[in-house]
């Protein structure tokens, strides 16, 4: 498997590849060998450790659009015991950013929604970056009032850089699609959970995770803007602007699933494995997985005036701001 | 109340948000005008008929019947939750704009009467950080909804926004969700909403209650979309058609319902209200 590795990744890299060279030349017969690949993999696992729990805002921006982390289709596939995916918005087109269909988790049958990226060239232009269009929105919609019509829960999975910014999707009013979709969540008349799996980027993102629990992965990001785009405002003017630029952008912003926890903004987190979610995918889904049952469990009973009540609520509460003192 | 009478007196002497002279450049047709001329035909080019962005207050005079407004939530105010790092302080910035613009934030809320039809409005104001939207736009907004609602009456929000407010962070974004799910409510209680576009309206405000109107009208000429045309251009690498993303383009589009001269705009409103009763 040819990985990819990001520069802080290095370290960790060198050692795995040793690790990699070592079990391949033992072959699980020398005890020697053994007894210094258990070391090795010790090592690398503190290495992982510190590095991950020490990550900067800038350093979790580049993990959650890591081109090996799991995306959509991938947790779909591990948490999943059957999943028949929808198309089209039975308007204009079918958006393959977004991706949705009828899925079943430990047999529980629920509708499941989610920004969709691309692996590789040629499927990372079809995904159009996980950008969509205001047809995905549409397809999202549809689903979804689907899912209130068979009072089925609905998952949505959010990992976008944001909402297309192109000639076609202002045409066909990528801003009324994506405020439908706030709205009509806002009123879903079913128990609705959104989990962030990597980047949440701005009203794209928003779109898809009005819920009655938004958690995060460990590593992801949610922003208003990229820091790329928040650097640019701010300090374009003062000439080229680059990595440090987007760091202090990314430190600004307070995008990390930490500090939106720490804002009441989402209701949790959810840890990832050792080294990120693209290290050991299964075991990232499997977090995620648990997570909905016991949120799944949670939300069942739930009269469903109460659980909008309550929805209604919890978005009510966001926003700080003072009283004049005078 | 008290509010909006206090910074009256102060604020006639800058009523006018076109540079200062006794002539004026058209943003539309680059044609120079006179200045009184303009101000007499309601901020609107004699030339070409674009309609200059005004101010919150100017646009309540021209919406809601004289000493009928009474503000609501005039008195809360900006925090500085992430403690923004820039090269100015979040807060400078806020003080700012308030000097600048006579105002405590981005939008006026309150109700009154329209043509003696009792209305919750909400009126933005470009002129505080580019109308842009955090906390306070969008509980202030929020509790307009929710005011409109509860007195069953309908709601009117004139839009003027660059969209979320980059400084808030995340509280900013938030706030799409929550206004949008007051105005379902509002909805849902089968109550008229209706929004006005005026130039520009983008991002934020647009992606959310401004494209949630039952019925949505645009000043002309005016600027409404969800990107801005600089990061389309530099996206696709293309030049933009002349009229994109001008309000005549959304009527085109089908994603509005009228383009209405800032002169016909109150009495258009108040005959949809009068036929929607
Ligand atoms: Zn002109």
């Amino acid at each position: 498997m040819i990985r990819y590795y990001l520069d802080f990744e290095k370290p960790i890299q060198e050692l795995e590849l040793k690790i990699e060279e070592l079990r391949r030349l033992s072959n699980g017969s020398d005890k020697k060998a053994e007894e210094e690949l258990g070391r090795l993999e010790q090592q690398a696992e503190t290495l992982r450790n510190e590095i991950f729990s020490k990550l900067t805002p800038w350093q979790k921006t580049q993990i959650a659009r890591h081109p090996d982390r799991p995306f959509t289709m991938d947790y779909i596939n591990m948490i999943t015991d059957d999943f028949i995916e929808l198309h089209g918005d039975r308007r204009f087109a079918d958006d393959p950013a977004i991706v949705g269909g009828l899925g079943s988790i430990d047999g529980i049958n629920m509708v499941i929604i989610g920004h969709q990226k691309g692996r590789g060239t040629k499927e990372r232009i079809r995904r159009n970056f996980g950008q969509p269009h205001p047809e995905g929105y549409r397809k999202a919609l549809r689903l979804m009032e689907m899912a209130e019509r068979f009072r089925k829960p609905v998952l949505t999975l959010v990992d976008t850089p944001g909402a297309f910014p192109g000639i076609g999707a202002e045409e066909r009013g990528q801003a009324e699609a994506i405020a439908t979709c706030l709205m009509v969540m806002s009123r879903l008349k079913v128990p609705v959970i959104s989990v962030v799996i990597g980047e949440g980027g701005s009203g794209g993102a928003l779109a898809l995770s009005v819920a009655d629990r938004l958690y995060m992965l460990e590593h992801s990001i949610y922003s208003v803007i990229s820091p790329e785009g928040c650097a640019a405002i701010l300090w374009k003017k003062n000439g080229e602007i680059g990595q440090e630029e987007y760091a202090r952008a990314a430190d600004a912003l307070k995008l990390t699933a930490q500090d939106l926890l720490k804002f009441k903004i989402i209701d949790g987190i959810i840890q990832e494995p050792s080294g990120g979610a693209h290290r050991d995918p299964e075991a990232a889904a499997m977090n995620i997985k648990e997570t909905i049952l016991s949120t799944i469990e949670e939300l069942k009973d739930a009269e469903i005036e109460k659980l909008l009540e309550e929805r209604y609520k919890k978005l009510r509460r966001i926003g700080k701001f003072t009283r004049q003192s005078e | 109340m008290a509010w909006f009478k206090k910074t009256k007196p102060k604020d006639t002497n800058k009523r006018v948000k076109i540079p200062e002279g006794l002539w004026v450049k058209c943003n539309s047709c680059k044609e120079i005008v006179y200045r009184k001329e303009v101000e007499r035909n309601l901020q609107v080019c004699p030339k070409c008929n674009y309609h200059f962005r005004i101010s919150a207050k100017e646009r309540l005079t021209l919406l809601i019947d004289g000493g009928t407004f009474q503000e609501l939530a005039g008195d809360i105010l900006p925090t500085d939750p992430l403690k923004f790092k820039d090269s100015k302080s979040y807060k400078d910035r806020l003080e700012e704009n308030r000097k600048k613009s006579g105002l405590t934030e981005a939008v006026i809320t309150g109700e009154g009467r329209l043509n003696g039809i009792p209305v919750v409005i909400a009126i933005m104001d470009f002129h505080f950080m580019g109308g842009s939207m955090g906390s306070v736009v969008g509980e202030k907004v929020t509790r307009a909804t929710e005011e409109a609602t509860q007195k069953g009456v309908p709601l009117i929000i004139v839009s003027s926004s660059g969209g979320a407010r980059m400084q808030e962070g995340m509280f900013s974004l938030m706030q799409m969700a929550k206004v949008s799910a007051a105005i379902a409510r509002h909805k849902e209680a089968g109550l008229p909403y209706i929004s006005v576009l005026t130039d520009p309206t983008f991002g934020g405000v647009s992606a959310s209650f401004a494209m949630l109107g039952d019925i949505i009208i645009a000043e002309p000429k005016s600027l409404i979309g969800f990107a801005g045309p600089r990061v389309i251009e530099q996206t696709i690498k293309q030049q933009l058609p002349e009229d994109f993303q001008r309000a005549e383009f959304l009527l085109d589009h089908g994603l509005i319902d009228m383009v209405v001269e800032r002169k016909n705009m109150k009495e258009t409103v108040y005959r949809l209200l009068t036929l929607l009763k």
